[in-house]
């Protein structure tokens, strides 16, 4: 009886915790989500009155020029940037991780970009695509680099995927080298008893060792560079000629200023759902080629 | 056998080489920032050279410019209160969430709930949540705290529930039979028990909300109030083709995450790496 009595207090207080958690969850996450959810079945344009449409924004969606290349650009950004982020991560990481003097200093300066806030830096190196490049290219009589790569419409998502590079090999690699600190010293010993090179020794054991790290900064850098945002603002506001608006800037420019509410909403569902797609996909791939010592 | 201690001398030399590729943006913005719009010329050695003269009037202008006290407040209003708030709460909701987990179903679907927000990107909340913060009076610095606090659930509850699990229920129990209840139990001894994971929570949270601007760009639209990253955003215009004052105000900006990355480097990097890989 005294233990069942004590049970349902404790209970209570759990309840009396989550309870309020939940609330405030539901509120600013999943009431706003559903809403969105709603209004992409309408053609609202962010005031007065509206109608209900049925799938109409959604079929819209696919005939969209505008957003198929907003598409187009995030997914070339995202791919390109995730293969660079996580092949020089690695490097970086391999290097850090190794006999080297001033270790602690070194990891610590390679981390400092994902510190500074992406707008700032994209306009720290919008200048320096817009004036030092093109100078230098002047310079050194470099034909390509002498127009900044921001004005042209076939090379401008190049400068913004090195400032979206630039920030997140900074995170990607602190993630491996704790990836590589967990590989036992006396692996690398066996290794090298069996004679195996430096290359083996890194493909067959150092990697598969390592794969829970790359699924983590797989999944990591595909969802942030889908999302990116702060560097588009600061570097090209999505020009020119709209070649590099990402998927989160369209939605921001068009939903909220361009009378585009209840399209974008569809826009961002359509977006919601391709993010989760991604990472499960991601996940349950690599998930397969996990090994365990 | 004999164990390689050798410094690959070479390999070091490679990589202070690289620094370059961090700094060179840094040193050429901070340069930039101390000359006059009269020394900036067409070419790279004229970028890259020493200001003739290092004065802070850049500097002392762009603050007056861009209200540089009142954003910083902001900034440090929003980030600290965001930390304070998740490690109180998120902790604590972990607590109950990582307590009751295993033994009962409704706290393993709540923890499920919870943690899927992971995936929900902003942009699909981004125009609902302005409509609604509006209505509810929060289109204002409260608000972006209380959307930080949402939005940063799902990562923290993950991780406290997954600290949670070094603790033995041991600790809790004795103190049940001393009489203490569940509420003063945890606060007594498990809140200071999750201390390295605090630490890592107050890190994330951190530089996420101290560096973002989506959020504060919509929500406190209309306000007057900036953050330091929408103060740089929305003095654009006025900094105009004033590229000194405009990278003075820059360098103002970034100062401040710079002091704390200084001071709290460690800390930080292990933050980091924990909550990539615990969660």
């Amino acid at each position: 009886m005294n233990k069942r009595n004590k049970m349902t207090n404790r209970d209570k207080t759990y309840w009396a915790i989550i309870i309020p958690v939940l609330i405030l969850f539901f509120t600013f996450n999943t009431l706003p989500m559903l809403k969105g959810f709603f209004y992409s079945f309408t053609n609202y344009r962010g005031y007065g009155t509206y109608e209900y449409v049925g799938f109409r924004n959604y079929i819209d969606l696919f005939s969209d020029a505008r957003v198929g290349k907003s598409y187009l650009f995030t997914f070339k950004y995202a791919l390109a940037g995730t293969v660079l982020v996580n092949v020089l991560s690695l490097i970086m990481a391999l290097g850090l991780n190794s006999r080297i003097r001033f270790k602690s200093a070194l990891r610590g300066i390679y981390f400092i970009p994902n510190v500074l806030g992406g707008l700032v830096i994209g306009y720290i190196f919008s200048f320096i695509f817009t004036y030092i490049l093109p100078a230098a290219g002047t310079a050194l009589h470099i034909g390509w680099l002498q127009n900044s790569i921001l004005a042209s419409e076939k090379a401008a998502w190049v400068g913004v995927l090195i400032v979206g590079v630039w920030q997140a090999v900074a995170m990607n690699t602190i993630i491996y080298i704790s990836g590589l600190q967990t590989v036992p010293e006396d692996v690398y010993e066996a290794c090298m008893l069996d004679g195996a090179n430096k290359w083996t020794e890194f493909f067959k054991v150092t990697l598969p060792l390592v794969v829970p790290f790359i699924t983590i900064n797989l999944v990591l850098s595909t969802k942030n560079l889908l999302m990116v945002f702060d560097q588009i603002m600061s570097l090209t506001k999505g020009g020119p000629a709209q070649s590099t608006e990402s998927i989160s800037y369209l939605i921001y420019k068009n939903g909220m200023d361009g009378g585009q509410f209840g399209f974008q909403s569809a826009n961002a569902v359509i977006f919601f759902l391709v993010i989760v797609a991604i990472s499960i996909f991601q996940m349950t791939v690599l998930g397969k080629k996990e090994e365990q010592l | 056998m004999k164990k390689d201690t050798r410094i690959n001398w070479v390999l070091t030399i490679l990589l202070i080489i690289g620094t370059i590729t961090v700094f060179f943006p840094l040193y050429m913005a901070f340069i930039i920032a101390f000359k006059q719009p009269s020394e900036m010329t067409n070419d790279v050695t004229g970028a890259l050279a020493f200001p003739s003269k290092w004065s802070l009037g850049n500097f002392t202008l762009a603050m007056e410019v861009t209200d540089f006290w009142h954003s910083l407040g902001n900034s440090l209003l929003i980030t600290l209160a965001t930390i304070g708030l998740a490690i109180l709460i998120h902790s604590v909701a972990g607590y109950a969430i990582g307590r009751n987990m295993a033994k009962k179903k409704s706290f393993r679907i709540i923890y499920l709930y919870i943690v899927s927000g992971m995936f929900v990107p902003f942009s699909i909340l981004m125009m609902p949540l302005v409509k609604q913060t509006s209505q509810m009076g929060l289109g204002n610095r409260l608000g972006v705290i209380l959307l930080y606090l949402v939005f940063y659930m799902p990562m923290n509850i993950l991780l406290y529930t997954g600290y949670l699990k070094n603790i033995p229920v041991v600790l809790e129990e004795a103190a049940g039979i001393d009489g203490a209840n569940t509420w003063r139990t945890y606060w007594k001894i498990i809140f200071p028990m999750m201390g390295p994971m605090h630490a890592t929570v107050a890190v994330l949270t951190a530089l996420g909300t101290w560096n973002d601007v989506m959020t504060p760009l919509v929500i406190m639209a209309g306000t007057g109030e900036n953050t330091l990253p929408l103060a740089q955003l929305n003095f654009q215009t006025q900094f105009g083709t004033n590229y000194n004052l405009a990278f003075a105000s820059y360098i103002l900006s970034l100062i401040p995450i710079l002091i704390f990355y200084i001071v709290c480097q460690k800390q930080i990097l292990s933050g980091v790496a924990n909550g990539a890989v615990k969660g």
